[in-house]
Protein backbone atom coordinates (compact mmCIF):
# COMPACT_ATOMS: atom_id res chain seq x y z
CA UNK A 1 0.00 0.00 0.00
CA UNK A 2 2.60 2.29 1.06
CA UNK A 3 5.19 1.66 -1.61
CA UNK A 4 2.48 1.42 -4.78
CA UNK A 5 0.98 4.67 -3.06
CA UNK A 6 4.30 6.18 -3.44
CA UNK A 7 4.71 5.28 -6.99
CA UNK A 8 1.26 6.48 -7.88
CA UNK A 9 1.98 10.17 -6.05
CA UNK A 10 4.87 9.90 -7.94
CA UNK A 11 3.57 9.70 -11.43
CA UNK A 12 0.99 12.49 -10.35
CA UNK A 13 3.21 15.53 -9.51
CA UNK A 14 5.40 14.25 -13.19
CA UNK A 15 1.86 14.18 -15.22
CA UNK A 16 1.20 17.65 -13.08
CA UNK A 17 4.19 19.34 -14.29
CA UNK A 18 3.46 18.03 -18.22
CA UNK A 19 0.04 19.38 -17.79
CA UNK A 20 0.36 22.73 -16.83
CA UNK A 21 2.84 23.20 -19.93
CA UNK A 22 -0.88 24.19 -21.53
CA UNK A 23 -0.54 27.59 -19.98
CA UNK A 24 3.03 28.01 -22.20
CA UNK A 25 0.72 27.36 -25.18
CA UNK A 26 -0.31 25.44 -28.34
CA UNK A 27 2.47 23.88 -30.20
CA UNK A 28 4.23 23.61 -26.59
CA UNK A 29 1.30 21.19 -25.19
CA UNK A 30 1.35 19.37 -28.78
CA UNK A 31 4.94 19.13 -28.50
CA UNK A 32 5.41 17.82 -25.62
CA UNK A 33 2.09 15.32 -25.83
CA UNK A 34 3.71 14.28 -29.21
CA UNK A 35 7.48 14.06 -27.62
CA UNK A 36 5.72 11.62 -25.16
CA UNK A 37 4.59 9.06 -28.08
CA UNK A 38 7.72 8.60 -29.35
CA UNK A 39 9.58 7.95 -26.29
CA UNK A 40 7.81 4.24 -26.63
CA UNK A 41 10.47 2.96 -23.70
CA UNK A 42 9.42 5.25 -21.06
CA UNK A 43 6.02 5.58 -22.29
CA UNK A 44 5.02 2.18 -22.28
CA UNK A 45 7.52 1.43 -18.83
CA UNK A 46 5.50 4.18 -16.89
CA UNK A 47 1.99 3.05 -18.44
CA UNK A 48 3.17 -1.17 -17.32
CA UNK A 49 4.41 0.06 -13.91
CA UNK A 50 1.23 2.53 -13.07
CA UNK A 51 -0.80 -0.23 -14.21
CA UNK A 52 0.61 -3.09 -11.70
CA UNK A 53 0.97 0.17 -8.76
CA UNK A 54 -2.77 0.61 -8.90
CA UNK A 55 -3.67 -3.02 -9.33
CA UNK A 56 -1.52 -3.41 -6.57
CA UNK A 57 -2.86 -0.53 -4.57
CA UNK A 58 -6.49 -1.57 -5.31
CA UNK A 59 -5.75 -5.23 -4.41
CA UNK A 60 -4.21 -4.00 -1.06
CA UNK A 61 -7.05 -1.94 -0.21
CA UNK A 62 -9.58 -4.88 -0.74
CA UNK A 63 -7.80 -7.21 1.43
CA UNK A 64 -7.54 -4.22 4.27
CA UNK A 65 -11.52 -3.22 3.74
CA UNK A 66 -11.87 -7.23 4.53
CA UNK A 67 -9.45 -7.56 7.19
CA UNK A 68 -11.15 -4.37 8.89
CA UNK A 69 -14.79 -6.01 8.55
CA UNK A 70 -13.89 -9.00 10.25
CA UNK A 71 -11.97 -7.21 12.93
CA UNK A 72 -14.86 -5.63 13.79
CA UNK A 73 -17.72 -7.27 12.49
CA UNK A 74 -20.40 -5.61 15.47
CA UNK A 75 -20.75 -1.90 14.83
CA UNK A 76 -20.80 0.46 18.01
CA UNK A 77 -24.36 2.18 18.20
CA UNK A 78 -22.09 5.65 18.73
CA UNK A 79 -18.66 6.41 17.61
CA UNK A 80 -17.17 9.47 18.16
CA UNK A 81 -13.78 10.03 16.37
CA UNK A 82 -11.33 12.18 18.52
CA UNK A 83 -8.30 13.19 16.44
CA UNK A 84 -8.10 11.86 13.22
CA UNK A 85 -8.54 13.38 10.24
CA UNK A 86 -10.84 13.45 7.77
CA UNK A 87 -8.76 12.69 5.08
CA UNK A 88 -7.75 9.75 7.17
CA UNK A 89 -11.28 8.40 7.65
CA UNK A 90 -12.49 8.83 4.65
CA UNK A 91 -9.31 6.55 2.71
CA UNK A 92 -11.83 4.07 1.36
CA UNK A 93 -14.50 6.68 -0.39
CA UNK A 94 -11.73 8.88 -1.63
CA UNK A 95 -9.78 5.97 -3.55
CA UNK A 96 -12.64 3.84 -5.22
CA UNK A 97 -13.89 7.36 -6.46
CA UNK A 98 -10.55 8.73 -7.61
CA UNK A 99 -10.14 5.14 -9.41
CA UNK A 100 -13.67 5.86 -11.29
CA UNK A 101 -12.07 9.00 -12.15
CA UNK A 102 -9.15 7.58 -13.69
CA UNK A 103 -11.36 5.06 -15.85
CA UNK A 104 -13.35 8.51 -16.88
CA UNK A 105 -10.12 10.18 -17.70
CA UNK A 106 -8.72 7.88 -19.56
CA UNK A 107 -11.71 6.97 -21.51
CA UNK A 108 -12.12 10.69 -22.30
CA UNK A 109 -8.27 12.20 -22.67
CA UNK A 110 -6.15 8.95 -23.99
CA UNK A 111 -9.32 7.04 -25.93
CA UNK A 112 -11.59 9.67 -26.56
CA UNK A 113 -14.66 8.28 -25.94
CA UNK A 114 -15.41 10.97 -23.38
CA UNK A 115 -18.34 12.32 -25.17
CA UNK A 116 -16.54 15.34 -25.66
CA UNK A 117 -14.81 16.16 -29.38
CA UNK A 118 -11.65 14.68 -29.96
CA UNK A 119 -8.88 14.73 -32.22
CA UNK A 120 -6.14 12.29 -31.51
CA UNK A 121 -2.91 14.54 -33.09
CA UNK A 122 -4.59 17.79 -31.06
CA UNK A 123 -4.55 17.30 -26.92
CA UNK A 124 -4.62 20.62 -26.51
CA UNK A 125 -7.92 21.21 -28.42
CA UNK A 126 -9.04 18.22 -26.62
CA UNK A 127 -8.94 19.69 -23.23
CA UNK A 128 -10.21 22.69 -24.32
CA UNK A 129 -13.21 21.23 -26.29
CA UNK A 130 -13.62 18.05 -22.79
CA UNK A 131 -13.41 21.82 -20.44
CA UNK A 132 -16.12 23.96 -22.07
CA UNK A 133 -18.52 21.35 -20.94
CA UNK A 134 -18.80 22.90 -17.55
CA UNK A 135 -20.20 19.54 -15.53
CA UNK A 136 -16.62 17.58 -17.37
CA UNK A 137 -14.85 20.30 -15.41
CA UNK A 138 -16.59 20.83 -12.56
CA UNK A 139 -16.00 16.59 -12.47
CA UNK A 140 -12.29 17.16 -12.85
CA UNK A 141 -12.09 19.59 -10.23
CA UNK A 142 -14.08 17.56 -7.39
CA UNK A 143 -11.71 14.41 -8.41
CA UNK A 144 -8.83 16.48 -7.51
CA UNK A 145 -10.22 17.69 -4.46
CA UNK A 146 -10.74 13.84 -3.45
CA UNK A 147 -7.44 12.77 -4.54
CA UNK A 148 -6.16 15.77 -2.55
CA UNK A 149 -7.74 14.30 0.60
CA UNK A 150 -6.39 10.81 -0.65
CA UNK A 151 -2.96 12.49 -0.35
CA UNK A 152 -3.10 14.48 2.56
CA UNK A 153 -3.48 11.36 4.55
CA UNK A 154 -1.09 9.27 2.34
CA UNK A 155 1.48 11.17 1.52
CA UNK A 156 2.14 11.44 6.04
CA UNK A 157 0.71 7.52 6.05
CA UNK A 158 3.31 6.11 3.72
CA UNK A 159 6.08 6.88 5.67
CA UNK A 160 4.62 6.17 9.10
CA UNK A 161 3.84 3.02 7.80
CA UNK A 162 7.20 2.52 6.39
CA UNK A 163 8.60 3.21 10.00
CA UNK A 164 9.55 7.21 10.13
CA UNK A 165 7.81 8.94 13.01
CA UNK A 166 10.11 11.43 15.01
CA UNK A 167 8.85 14.11 17.20
CA UNK A 168 10.95 16.59 15.60
CA UNK A 169 10.20 15.64 11.83
CA UNK A 170 6.29 14.05 11.75
CA UNK A 171 4.36 17.30 12.56
CA UNK A 172 6.65 18.81 9.27
CA UNK A 173 6.00 15.48 7.54
CA UNK A 174 2.24 16.04 8.28
CA UNK A 175 2.47 19.68 6.53
CA UNK A 176 4.42 18.89 3.90
CA UNK A 177 2.20 16.32 2.78
CA UNK A 178 -0.96 19.04 3.67
CA UNK A 179 1.11 21.33 1.33
CA UNK A 180 2.10 19.15 -1.90
CA UNK A 181 -1.75 17.50 -2.04
CA UNK A 182 -3.16 21.08 -1.53
CA UNK A 183 -0.91 22.36 -4.43
CA UNK A 184 -1.39 19.09 -6.27
CA UNK A 185 -5.53 20.41 -5.90
CA UNK A 186 -4.51 24.07 -7.25
CA UNK A 187 -2.25 22.99 -10.05
CA UNK A 188 -4.17 20.09 -11.65
CA UNK A 189 -7.47 22.31 -10.93
CA UNK A 190 -6.15 25.52 -12.46
CA UNK A 191 -6.50 23.63 -16.08
CA UNK A 192 -10.39 23.38 -16.35
CA UNK A 193 -10.99 26.52 -14.04
CA UNK A 194 -8.78 28.38 -16.71
CA UNK A 195 -10.62 26.87 -19.80
CA UNK A 196 -14.27 27.35 -17.99
CA UNK A 197 -12.70 31.07 -17.35
CA UNK A 198 -11.94 31.64 -20.96
CA UNK A 199 -7.86 32.37 -20.23
CA UNK A 200 -6.92 29.04 -22.45
CA UNK A 201 -8.76 28.86 -25.15
CA UNK B 1 -27.43 14.40 40.24
CA UNK B 2 -29.32 12.32 37.66
CA UNK B 3 -28.44 9.95 34.77
CA UNK B 4 -30.07 8.18 31.85
CA UNK B 5 -27.93 5.32 30.86
CA UNK B 6 -28.11 3.47 27.82
CA UNK B 7 -26.15 0.13 28.69
CA UNK B 8 -25.41 -3.24 26.49
CA UNK B 9 -27.29 -6.30 28.08
CA UNK B 10 -25.82 -9.34 26.27
CA UNK B 11 -26.58 -12.50 28.90
CA UNK B 12 -24.08 -14.78 27.33
CA UNK B 13 -21.02 -14.48 24.58
CA UNK B 14 -23.05 -16.84 21.98
CA UNK B 15 -26.55 -14.88 22.99
CA UNK B 16 -28.00 -11.60 21.27
CA UNK B 17 -27.15 -8.69 22.85
CA UNK B 18 -29.42 -5.38 22.82
CA UNK B 19 -28.94 -1.46 24.27
CA UNK B 20 -31.26 -0.95 27.95
CA UNK B 21 -32.64 2.06 28.87
CA UNK B 22 -32.14 2.98 33.32
CA UNK B 23 -32.31 5.67 35.06
CA UNK B 24 -31.17 6.68 38.09
CA UNK B 25 -31.18 10.18 40.14
CA UNK B 26 -29.22 8.76 42.71
CA UNK B 27 -25.32 9.94 40.91
CA UNK B 28 -23.21 12.04 42.65
CA UNK B 29 -20.83 14.32 40.96
CA UNK B 30 -17.75 12.96 43.20
CA UNK B 31 -18.62 9.09 41.98
CA UNK B 32 -16.52 7.52 39.73
CA UNK B 33 -18.35 5.89 36.49
CA UNK B 34 -17.64 2.86 38.01
CA UNK B 35 -18.80 3.53 41.47
CA UNK B 36 -22.18 4.84 38.99
CA UNK B 37 -22.53 1.59 37.63
CA UNK B 38 -22.49 0.26 41.51
CA UNK B 39 -25.54 2.28 42.68
CA UNK B 40 -27.26 1.46 39.01
CA UNK B 41 -26.47 -2.10 40.01
CA UNK B 42 -27.76 -2.23 43.72
CA UNK B 43 -31.26 -0.25 41.94
CA UNK B 44 -31.55 -3.04 39.47
CA UNK B 45 -31.11 -5.56 42.45
CA UNK B 46 -33.62 -4.67 44.42
CA UNK B 47 -35.58 -4.14 41.53
CA UNK B 48 -35.08 -7.78 40.64
CA UNK B 49 -32.99 -7.38 37.29
CA UNK B 50 -29.27 -8.63 36.69
CA UNK B 51 -26.94 -6.41 37.39
CA UNK B 52 -24.84 -4.90 34.42
CA UNK B 53 -21.63 -7.34 34.33
CA UNK B 54 -18.03 -4.68 33.98
CA UNK B 55 -14.42 -5.29 34.60
CA UNK B 56 -12.50 -3.80 37.41
CA UNK B 57 -9.97 -4.24 39.74
CA UNK B 58 -7.41 -1.39 40.92
CA UNK B 59 -9.97 1.33 40.36
CA UNK B 60 -7.33 3.68 40.54
CA UNK B 61 -5.81 3.81 36.89
CA UNK B 62 -3.51 0.88 37.18
CA UNK B 63 -4.08 -2.22 36.36
CA UNK B 64 -6.33 -1.86 32.71
CA UNK B 65 -9.16 -4.37 33.53
CA UNK B 66 -12.03 -1.65 33.24
CA UNK B 67 -12.99 0.27 29.73
CA UNK B 68 -15.92 0.24 28.05
CA UNK B 69 -16.99 2.84 25.11
CA UNK B 70 -19.25 6.28 26.72
CA UNK B 71 -20.75 7.86 24.16
CA UNK B 72 -18.50 6.57 21.24
CA UNK B 73 -15.32 7.16 22.99
CA UNK B 74 -13.34 4.58 24.40
CA UNK B 75 -12.82 5.39 28.47
CA UNK B 76 -15.20 8.37 27.80
CA UNK B 77 -14.56 12.25 27.20
CA UNK B 78 -11.67 12.84 29.23
CA UNK B 79 -8.23 12.24 27.70
CA UNK B 80 -6.25 10.12 29.60
CA UNK B 81 -8.42 8.91 32.25
CA UNK B 82 -9.62 5.10 32.81
CA UNK B 83 -13.60 5.00 33.46
CA UNK B 84 -12.27 4.11 37.20
CA UNK B 85 -10.87 7.27 37.52
CA UNK B 86 -13.51 9.13 35.46
CA UNK B 87 -16.06 11.39 37.64
CA UNK B 88 -19.48 12.00 37.15
CA UNK B 89 -18.96 15.52 37.24
CA UNK B 90 -17.54 15.74 33.82
CA UNK B 91 -21.19 15.11 33.28
CA UNK B 92 -23.96 17.09 33.28
CA UNK B 93 -27.31 16.66 35.29
CA UNK B 94 -29.90 14.74 33.57
CA UNK B 95 -27.19 13.55 30.74
CA UNK B 96 -27.79 10.48 28.57
CA UNK B 97 -24.76 8.10 27.98
CA UNK B 98 -24.37 5.24 25.81
CA UNK B 99 -21.83 2.50 27.25
CA UNK B 100 -21.24 -0.24 25.32
CA UNK B 101 -18.48 -3.13 25.59
CA UNK B 102 -14.97 -2.98 23.61
CA UNK B 103 -16.01 -4.19 19.84
CA UNK B 104 -13.47 -6.54 18.10
CA UNK B 105 -13.44 -9.82 16.81
CA UNK B 106 -10.18 -10.49 18.91
CA UNK B 107 -12.32 -9.25 22.14
CA UNK B 108 -15.45 -11.22 22.04
CA UNK B 109 -18.16 -10.10 24.97
CA UNK B 110 -18.46 -11.89 27.72
CA UNK B 111 -21.52 -10.48 29.49
CA UNK B 112 -22.68 -6.87 28.87
CA UNK B 113 -19.58 -4.78 29.31
CA UNK B 114 -16.85 -7.72 29.51
CA UNK B 115 -15.11 -8.85 27.01
CA UNK B 116 -12.43 -11.38 26.53
CA UNK B 117 -8.83 -9.93 26.37
CA UNK B 118 -6.75 -13.18 26.16
CA UNK B 119 -5.67 -12.01 22.81
CA UNK B 120 -3.36 -9.87 24.16
CA UNK B 121 -2.19 -12.51 26.72
CA UNK B 122 -1.17 -14.49 23.85
CA UNK B 123 0.74 -11.24 22.39
CA UNK B 124 2.65 -10.91 25.23
CA UNK B 125 3.21 -14.86 25.45
CA UNK B 126 4.27 -14.98 22.11
CA UNK B 127 7.35 -12.43 22.60
CA UNK B 128 6.27 -9.42 25.55
CA UNK B 129 9.94 -10.76 27.46
CA UNK B 130 13.17 -11.09 27.68
CA UNK B 131 14.52 -14.57 28.61
CA UNK B 132 16.78 -13.98 31.57
CA UNK B 133 18.62 -16.78 33.78
CA UNK B 134 16.93 -16.34 37.10
CA UNK B 135 20.31 -16.16 38.88
CA UNK B 136 21.33 -14.36 41.47
CA UNK B 137 20.98 -10.31 40.88
CA UNK B 138 24.07 -8.68 39.30
CA UNK B 139 25.35 -5.54 40.40
CA UNK B 140 23.01 -2.48 39.88
CA UNK B 141 24.73 -0.19 37.49
CA UNK B 142 26.54 -3.00 35.68
CA UNK B 143 24.14 -2.15 32.72
CA UNK B 144 24.33 1.62 32.02
CA UNK B 145 21.38 2.96 30.24
CA UNK B 146 20.86 6.61 29.03
CA UNK B 147 18.35 8.54 30.95
CA UNK B 148 16.72 9.71 27.21
CA UNK B 149 16.27 6.03 26.40
CA UNK B 150 15.23 5.22 29.98
CA UNK B 151 12.51 7.64 30.20
CA UNK B 152 10.86 6.23 26.47
CA UNK B 153 11.33 2.86 27.31
CA UNK B 154 9.11 3.77 30.39
CA UNK B 155 6.69 5.82 28.40
CA UNK B 156 6.13 2.93 26.35
CA UNK B 157 6.00 0.59 30.05
CA UNK B 158 3.16 2.48 30.85
CA UNK B 159 0.44 0.55 28.70
CA UNK B 160 -1.73 -1.36 31.31
CA UNK B 161 -3.30 -3.37 28.43
CA UNK B 162 -6.71 -2.03 28.37
CA UNK B 163 -7.66 -2.29 25.24
CA UNK B 164 -8.85 1.05 24.15
CA UNK B 165 -6.82 1.37 21.76
CA UNK B 166 -8.26 -1.51 19.78
CA UNK B 167 -11.66 -0.66 20.89
CA UNK B 168 -11.25 3.17 19.44
CA UNK B 169 -9.46 2.37 16.13
CA UNK B 170 -12.03 1.76 13.26
CA UNK B 171 -9.75 -1.20 12.16
CA UNK B 172 -9.86 -2.73 15.52
CA UNK B 173 -5.95 -2.72 15.74
CA UNK B 174 -3.75 -3.90 18.21
CA UNK B 175 -0.84 -1.70 16.55
CA UNK B 176 -0.74 0.62 19.57
CA UNK B 177 -0.47 -2.24 22.34
CA UNK B 178 2.28 -4.71 20.84
CA UNK B 179 4.29 -1.40 19.19
CA UNK B 180 3.98 -0.36 23.19
CA UNK B 181 5.46 -3.61 24.25
CA UNK B 182 8.08 -3.75 21.36
CA UNK B 183 9.16 -0.49 22.11
CA UNK B 184 9.62 -0.87 25.98
CA UNK B 185 11.59 -3.75 25.49
CA UNK B 186 13.43 -2.85 22.57
CA UNK B 187 14.71 0.48 24.02
CA UNK B 188 16.10 -1.55 27.04
CA UNK B 189 19.72 -3.52 26.75
CA UNK B 190 18.28 -6.45 28.05
CA UNK B 191 15.96 -6.50 25.32
CA UNK B 192 18.48 -6.76 22.74
CA UNK B 193 19.02 -10.53 22.23
CA UNK B 194 15.45 -10.53 21.43
CA UNK B 195 14.48 -8.02 19.71
CA UNK B 196 14.13 -9.12 16.17
CA UNK B 197 12.70 -12.70 16.97
CA UNK B 198 10.32 -10.44 19.44
CA UNK B 199 9.19 -8.15 16.51
CA UNK B 200 8.49 -11.26 14.27
CA UNK B 201 6.73 -13.55 16.97
CA UNK B 202 4.51 -10.62 18.31
CA UNK B 203 3.31 -8.82 14.98
CA UNK B 204 2.33 -12.56 13.30
CA UNK B 205 0.53 -13.49 16.41
CA UNK B 206 -1.18 -10.04 16.14
CA UNK B 207 -2.54 -10.43 13.02
CA UNK B 208 -3.16 -14.31 13.48
CA UNK B 209 -5.62 -13.08 16.46
CA UNK B 210 -7.35 -11.23 13.60
CA UNK B 211 -6.73 -7.49 14.96
CA UNK B 212 -7.10 -5.51 11.87
CA UNK B 213 -4.43 -3.68 10.02
CA UNK B 214 -3.52 -0.20 11.37
CA UNK B 215 -4.23 2.78 9.13
CA UNK B 216 -1.85 5.34 10.66
CA UNK B 217 -5.36 7.20 11.72
CA UNK B 218 -4.28 8.27 15.05
CA UNK B 219 -7.68 7.39 17.13
CA UNK B 220 -5.42 5.18 19.55
CA UNK B 221 -2.78 7.34 20.73
CA UNK B 222 -6.30 10.15 21.28
CA UNK B 223 -7.83 7.52 23.78
CA UNK B 224 -4.68 5.95 25.28
CA UNK B 225 -5.29 6.65 29.05
CA UNK B 226 -1.72 6.22 29.28
CA UNK B 227 -0.97 9.01 26.66
CA UNK B 228 1.39 6.54 24.37
CA UNK B 229 2.08 7.68 21.19
CA UNK B 230 2.05 5.88 17.18
CA UNK B 231 5.52 6.50 17.23
CA UNK B 232 6.00 3.15 18.74
CA UNK B 233 3.64 1.46 15.63
CA UNK B 234 5.98 3.14 13.48
CA UNK B 235 9.22 1.85 15.53
CA UNK B 236 6.98 -1.19 15.42
CA UNK B 237 6.93 -1.71 11.92
CA UNK B 238 10.73 -0.74 11.39
CA UNK B 239 11.97 -3.46 13.77
CA UNK B 240 9.19 -6.15 11.89
CA UNK B 241 10.43 -5.30 8.81
CA UNK B 242 14.50 -5.27 9.08
CA UNK B 243 13.48 -8.72 11.01
CA UNK B 244 11.62 -10.41 8.28
CA UNK B 245 14.15 -9.00 5.64
CA UNK B 246 17.16 -10.71 7.85
CA UNK B 247 15.18 -13.77 8.86
CA UNK B 248 16.97 -16.99 8.51
CA UNK B 249 15.09 -20.65 7.91
CA UNK B 250 14.95 -22.42 10.59
CA UNK B 251 18.26 -24.49 11.20
CA UNK B 252 17.86 -27.40 13.62
CA UNK B 253 19.84 -25.75 16.80
CA UNK B 254 18.63 -22.67 17.23
CA UNK B 255 14.98 -23.71 16.68
CA UNK B 256 13.54 -21.97 19.73
CA UNK B 257 16.72 -19.54 20.74
CA UNK B 258 16.86 -15.72 19.19
C1 LIG C 1 -3.83 8.59 -8.03
C2 LIG C 1 -4.14 7.60 -7.34
C3 LIG C 1 -3.70 7.26 -5.93
C4 LIG C 1 -2.62 7.67 -5.20
C5 LIG C 1 -1.56 8.65 -5.61
C6 LIG C 1 -2.69 7.01 -3.90
C7 LIG C 1 -1.79 7.16 -2.86
C8 LIG C 1 -1.89 6.56 -1.60
C9 LIG C 1 -0.92 6.63 -0.54
C10 LIG C 1 0.42 7.35 -0.60
C11 LIG C 1 -1.42 5.93 0.54
C12 LIG C 1 -0.77 5.73 1.92
C13 LIG C 1 -0.16 4.37 2.08
C14 LIG C 1 0.24 4.02 3.52
O1 LIG C 1 -0.01 4.76 4.44
O2 LIG C 1 0.80 2.95 3.72
C15 LIG C 1 -2.72 5.45 0.16
C16 LIG C 1 -3.56 4.72 0.99
C17 LIG C 1 -4.79 4.21 0.61
N1 LIG C 1 -5.29 4.17 -0.69
FE1 LIG C 1 -4.56 5.19 -2.28
N2 LIG C 1 -3.81 6.22 -3.87
C18 LIG C 1 -4.44 6.35 -5.11
C19 LIG C 1 -5.57 5.69 -5.54
C20 LIG C 1 -6.32 4.85 -4.76
C21 LIG C 1 -7.44 4.09 -5.25
C22 LIG C 1 -7.88 4.08 -6.69
C23 LIG C 1 -7.95 3.44 -4.16
C24 LIG C 1 -9.12 2.51 -4.04
C25 LIG C 1 -9.56 1.69 -4.89
C26 LIG C 1 -7.16 3.77 -3.01
C27 LIG C 1 -7.39 3.32 -1.71
C28 LIG C 1 -6.54 3.56 -0.64
C29 LIG C 1 -6.84 3.22 0.73
C30 LIG C 1 -8.11 2.55 1.22
C31 LIG C 1 -5.74 3.62 1.50
C32 LIG C 1 -5.61 3.53 3.03
C33 LIG C 1 -5.06 2.24 3.49
C34 LIG C 1 -5.01 2.19 5.00
O3 LIG C 1 -5.86 2.77 5.67
O4 LIG C 1 -4.10 1.53 5.49
N3 LIG C 1 -6.16 4.62 -3.40
N4 LIG C 1 -2.98 5.82 -1.15
S1 LIG D 1 -9.92 -0.70 37.37
FE1 LIG D 1 -7.75 -0.75 37.18
S2 LIG D 1 -7.46 0.65 35.58
FE2 LIG D 1 -9.57 0.91 35.94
Amino acid sequence: MAVTGVVLAGFIVGHLLGNLQIFIGRDTFNGYAEGLKKLHVLLWGTRAALLVSVALHIWSTIQLAARRSSARPVAYQKYTAQTSSYASRTMYMSGPIVAAFIVYHLLHFTIGVGGTPYDAGDPYGNVVAGFKVIPVALAYVIAMGLLCLHLRHGLASFLQTLGVNHPAYTPKIKLAASLIAGLIFLGFSSIPVAVMAGVVS
Amino acid sequence: MRLVFHIWRQATASAPGKMVRYESANMNPDMSMLEALDVLNEELITQGTEPVVFEHDCREGICGSCGFMINGIAHGPLARTTVCQLTLRHFKDGEELYLEPWRASAFPVLKDLMVDRASFDRIIAAGGYCSVPAGSPQDANALLIPKPEADRAMDAAACIGCGACVAACPNASASLFTGAKITHLGLMPQGQPEREIRALRMVRQMNGEGFGHCGNIGECEAVCPKGISIEVIARMNRDFAGASITERPKSGAAEDGA
